[in-house]
């Protein structure tokens, strides 16, 4: 955390928000330094006390653990997915994908600074562009169907329109919406086009309004690079989840800019967080080669997917669609399908040749796509 | 460590290299460096630090910079001559190593009394020295620390005395290594002790508030999951196939056509859903709009369309933020309103009063008040009606796919529509061609697949 703070102070900015206002608002009386009679030692025990306090609060209500609530219901036979597509194209590593609502296209985008549009079903290439920044970290697809975002080491997250004009140069139509001050790990849109949500390796996440490229909140907290977010699928659709390099994975408020709630079990960086179909709760995946499930209404870690076999780290987890299976892509060029109730894993998926950087299952549950550092995707069903 | 970020490097890891780097035989080949006037001894180039580190670690150019640069940063090799600019230049302009007296690793945290007597120093041996963030501090401490203000001063001349007795290039590299600890412990936009302190009252705020939050028991949010994966397993493609057959597998998209956004009969699944939850019925477009329809015959249908446009304006574009409130207000919230949306007097009364400023939110207590309204009330009575059971009874359920005998002639892969369309057929109007071959007879507004 201190190394962190040294090197936010180098860039000549504030350690935990990027302007002079913003910290005010969200340091409350902590910009005016030490309060009187408080020194470093006290205020760093008076945080462990109160974090001890939680944990004990937190264990109170825990009456049974999930896998014993999970005993009734049937054991999973191995699942029969095979590989059904693989999609070639892209020259360098694979870094992200995502689908489009239409439930056979999808984005990805890769270390090159290549983003392709693909009709997965056909292996159609439909759409190419190519930025001027190599690893282009993140990528989604606009509910719409009509444009893509994507960004990465360029520190801007941008949308660009897909035409079906093949003389189109869609790269000179792309609009830089979000500005970081490092990295773009991590987009996606919210339930329109109209609005974007960010994470960086500065450390914060952020609502941009498409249209305009203006800030609407930052969401400052973690303390390290954040590597993931998810929106959550609730009635009210108001929060969202990060993880980071911190350990850490926060739940956020949008609208306030607020962190609701905080969970720290990893041991190591959180490369993906990924919310449970209800919403009621999320999944993670860690360097540190487990995967957790934390439940957001009893406010605890209740599951962890792990194995002695597996000691590479989980880069990427997502649901079914029923939720109860949890599929993890590995740096060990594997995907673990995991029984989410049971706690057990119910099969491996071989055929990629090297690390796995994301997976996600489609729109309508019917595939999962998989990206690889072997340039490669698969759709597996 | 990540291969594609800056993230923080551990500073053992950064020390090693510290340590390598001044090996007497594979370390760097060290020179005198004229400063003005004084010859340094024991300094480095820019340019000789990125060379070893290309040679030792067998990286290239641009990861040598950085490796390098973040040594600078760190404050472990310094600047000669430029010490505020804590960047790594690949040319001719000289550096030297930290004393590990001063290593940011060893010495935290860096003490106000040490800092006091530093500034001290500087403000005696020459009047005006202070830069004006260290002219502020230096008054701020003078308040803070009054009471051993004495010590501080005589500290700070005894040490200018002793350093009067040293070989000019020894007092230069001395107050070079100690005003390289300095900045970086002490940088000129804020102190570190101010945002080490930030970072604790944030952890402690959202440790206060988590206390206070309510918590559900494990019993029942366990329960909870159990019985939501046990309803949906059946809609679980993965887990329990599809009908009449998953597309990815028998490279038929009838399941796609089947179930397409806009269908004249949905299937018995898709209905079924509808029951699962008030979310599921509003996100289907067939369902929300069989529910408009019951709506309409219980003459409440005023509830749904303001929370349709209550969305509307929460998503929608910024700039029509201020007419959609506007439009919203005349049909369904003012005195009279066409479409009356029955609203408790206090819900009412703030969301008046936030419309005189309309923002993005300002529609959302409103919204969700007709929302959980019509969960409550409506949703339970349309799952009863006869319009529901009639759309269950009348729902297809596909027949599953027979094998194909002969599994090695795949069938063709059809293409569809993209949705990239919609695009395409409204700037048609503009006179602009387009690739428009696919568009034919296909409406974008039309069926999805």
């Amino acid at each position: 955390e201190l190394n962190y703070i040294h090197w936010k102070l180098q860039a000549g900015k504030c350690g935990l928000c990027s302007s002079v206002k913003a910290c005010l608002s969200a340091c409350g009386m902590a910009c005016q330094g030490l309060q009187k009679g408080e020194t470093l030692a006290s205020l760093k025990r008076e945080c462990d006390n109160l974090k001890k306090k939680l944990e004990e609060e937190r264990g109170k209500l825990n009456d049974v653990e999930l896998h014993q609530v999970a005993e009734k219901t049937e054991v999973l036979g191995a699942l029969s997915v095979k590989t059904r597509r693989v999609l070639k194209g892209h020259g360098n590593k694979v870094l992200c994908m995502d689908w489009c609502k239409d439930r056979r296209r999808l984005v990805s985008s890769s270390q090159d600074g290549k983003v392709i549009v693909w009709d997965a079903f056909t292996l159609n290439k439909e759409h190419g562009i190519t930025l001027p920044c190599t690893w282009v970290m993140a990528c989604a697809y606009a509910p719409s169907g009509c444009a893509v975002a994507c960004g990465g080491l360029d520190n801007k997250c941008s949308v660009v329109p897909l035409s079906l004009d093949k003389t189109e140069n869609l790269a000179a139509k792309k609009k830089s919406v979000a500005m970081h001050t490092n990295y773009v790990s991590g987009c996606t849109f919210t339930n329109s086009d109209m609005q974007l949500l960010t994470c960086s390796g500065d450390g914060t996440c952020a609502l941009w309004d498409v249209e305009s490229g203006q800030l609407l909140q930052s969401f400052h907290g973690h303390t390290a690079d954040v590597l993931s977010l998810d929106l959550a699928p609730s009635e009210t659709g108001n929060t969202f989840v990060s993880g980071g390099c911190d350990k850490k994975a926060n739940v956020w408020d949008m609208r306030s800019g607020q962190n609701i709630q905080s969970f720290e079990s990893h041991e190591s960086d959180i490369n993906c967080v990924k919310y449970y179909p209800s919403g009621d709760a999320f999944a993670s995946a860690s360097d540190d080669a487990t995967c957790r499930f934390y439940d957001l209404r009893a406010d605890r870690e209740v599951a962890v997917y792990q194995k002695d076999s597996i000691i590479f780290g989980a880069s990427t987890v997502d649901f079914s669609l029923s939720g109860r299976l949890l599929f993890a892509g590995y740096n060990d060029y594997t995907i673990n399908a995991w029984d989410v109730l049971k706690g057990t894993r119910v099969s491996v998926l071989f055929g990629h040749e090297n690390r796995i950087s994301r997976v996600r299952v489609s729109p309508d549950g019917t595939a999962l796509c998989s990206a690889s550092w072997d340039n490669t995707l698969r759709i597996w069903a | 460590m990540k291969e594609w970020n800056i993230k923080c490097v551990n500073s053992f890891s950064m020390e090693k290299v510290i340590v390598a780097m001044q090996d007497p035989d594979m370390g760097m080949k060290m020179r005198n460096q004229r400063l003005l006037i004084t010859v340094i001894p024991h300094a480095m180039t820019g340019r000789d630090v990125i060379d070893w580190l290309i040679q030792k670690y067998n990286i290239c150019e641009e990861e040598a910079l950085h490796v390098g640069g973040m040594l600078v940063r760190y404050g472990y090799i310094y600047p000669l001559k430029e010490p505020r600019s804590l960047v790594l230049r690949a040319d001719e302009t000289p550096y030297r190593f930290q004393t590990p007296y001063f290593w940011t690793s060893t010495r935290w945290p860096a003490s106000e009394l040490d800092y006091a007597i530093y500034l001290a120093k500087k403000n005696i041996r020459k009047q005006g020295e202070l830069m004006e963030y260290e002219k502020e501090r230096y008054s701020l401490l003078h308040k803070r620390i009054n009471h051993t203000w004495d010590f501080v001063v005589m500290q700070a001349r005894e040490q200018l005395r002793a350093s009067k007795q040293r070989r000019k290039a020894d007092r230069i590299v001395l107050e070079c290594q100690e005003q390289a600890y300095w900045l970086i412990n002490r940088p000129p936009v804020r102190s570190l002790t101010l945002h080490y302190s930030a970072v604790l009252y944030h952890t402690i705020e959202s440790c206060r508030r988590a206390l206070g939050r309510n918590r559900v028991k494990s019993s029942i949010c366990l329960e909870g999951f159990v019985k939501f994966s046990e309803q949906y397993q059946n809609h679980d493609p993965i887990m329990q196939g599809c009908l009449p057959s998953n597309p990815w597998i028998s490279d038929d998209t009838a399941h796609w056509t089947m179930n397409s956004e806009i269908v004249p009969v949905p299937t018995r699944l898709r209905v079924e859903r509808w029951s699962f939850s008030f979310m599921e019925l509003l996100n289907d477009p067939i369902g929300r709009r069989e529910f408009m329809t019951y709506l309409e015959k219980e003459f409440s249908a005023e509830n749904l369309c303001f929370w349709q446009a209550c969305e509307d304006i929460r998503h929608g574009e910024s700039s029509k933020i201020i007419q959609k409130v506007e439009d919203v207000y005349k049909n369904f919230l003012a005195p009279g309103a066409a479409r009356w949306v029955n609203i408790d007097s206090k819900t009412m009364d703030k969301t008046l009063e936030g419309i005189k400023h309309p923002h993005r939110f300002v529609m959302d207590d409103a919204q969700l008040h007709i929302y959980f309204l019509m969960k409550k009330d409506s949703y339970p009575r349309y799952l009863k009606s006869d319009l529901y059971k009639n759309m269950l009874a009348k729902a297809i359920v596909p027949q599953e796919t027979k094998k194909s005998v002969f599994p090695f002639m795949r069938r063709q892969r059809h293409s569809s529509p993209s949705p990239a369309q919609a695009v395409t057929q409204v700037t048609e109007e503009d006179g602009r061609a387009m690739g428009a071959g696919k568009a034919g007879t296909n409406s974008a507004a039309g069926s999805h697949v």
